[in-house]
């Protein structure tokens, strides 16, 4: 259990990065998707026989859930909230199998917030100006300015923050659990920390961003 | 300063930070659940709609919570890194 609270094993290095065993789990979590993407997607057809049916359903799913949060009209966001989506759902889930999950690791939950955090500015500059947004911090009295600067900052940084705690809360526990009774006992846990926190998660994560950037655009 | 002291004073402001991070939570999430009961109650055609939105607010209501275990995280990785 001591492990899970140290930082992540460095494997390796690239120059002057580290490459940690939470970073080669990401990749062997986005390489599995890369696959199983490919293969869903071979030979479409207008009638989906098999994985496609899965693949039709899950992009439906993100489709309900920028039209509930932001409005039918930015739907331009698919693709990013779908990867996201699918990515941070596979590496909460990675945990059942006993590796360290991507998301324990506060460098990756860190790097998703700081996407968001880039996408509310950027999308916030671009449809009222960079005049315009920085008024919009400035509401509903002038001297609020440094406090809603202080709130914007805050904002990413709790998404970044709960997703990294939710995941290594339930790691530890789970290797406190396998620490004393490793044969049965486990199962109903992980379906708990594993399975129902990793997907409440990553629908707390992407629909606080959606909520966030669709905010910052109107 | 003697550094096994100093390794005292974080483990115990650890195990306080999350005793006390999880009274609030703890109680702003029950009564959320009992109102969202009572609401399941009066409409029961409305319960997935009403589940999903209660799972949406409990969830970031936890966030404080999950602030005290990261400050506790912190704290006992100060302490191992002094003994």
């Amino acid at each position: 259990m001591e492990r899970f609270l140290e930082a992540p094993r460095v494997i390796f290095r690239i120059g002057p990065l580290p490459i940690t065993e939470t970073v080669i789990n990401g990749w062997l979590v986005m390489a599995a998707l890369m696959v199983v993407g490919f293969i869903a997607t071979r030979g479409l057809r207008s009638r989906p026989r098999g994985l496609q049916t899965v693949a039709e359903m899950i992009v439906q799913g993100c489709q309900q859930l920028i039209e509930m949060t932001m409005g039918s009209d930015k739907m331009g966001f698919l693709g990013y909230i779908g990867s996201l989506t699918m990515f941070i759902l596979f590496t909460n889930l990675v945990g059942l199998t006993g590796l360290r999950p991507p998301t324990s690791d506060l460098n990756i939950t860190m790097g998703l917030a700081l996407i968001t955090f880039l996408m509310i500015h950027y999308y916030g500059a671009r449809s009222h100006g960079v005049g315009g947004y920085i008024k919009t911090l400035a509401q509903p009295v002038v001297f609020l300015l440094p406090i809603n600067i202080v709130g914007e900052l805050a904002r990413p940084l709790s998404l970044g923050i709960r997703l990294f705690g939710n995941i290594i809360g339930g790691t530890i526990i789970m290797a406190m659990i396998y620490d004393g009774v490793a044969v049965l006992v486990p199962v109903p846990f992980h379906l708990y920390f594993d399975v129902f926190v990793g997907i409440l998660q990553t629908f707390i994560f992407v629909a606080l961003t959606m909520v966030f950037v669709g905010q910052a655009m109107e | 300063m003697d550094p096994i002291l100093v390794a005292v004073g974080a483990v115990i402001g650890a195990g306080l930070a999350v005793g006390l991070a999880a009274i609030g939570p703890g109680a702003g999430q029950g009564f959320v659940a009992g109102k969202a009961v009572e609401a399941i109650g009066r409409q029961p055609e409305a319960q997935s709609q009403i589940m999903i939105t209660m799972l949406l607010g409990q969830a970031v209501a936890e966030t404080t919570g999950i602030y005290g275990l990261v400050v506790s995280l912190i704290l006992v990785g100060i302490a191992q890194g002094l003994i």
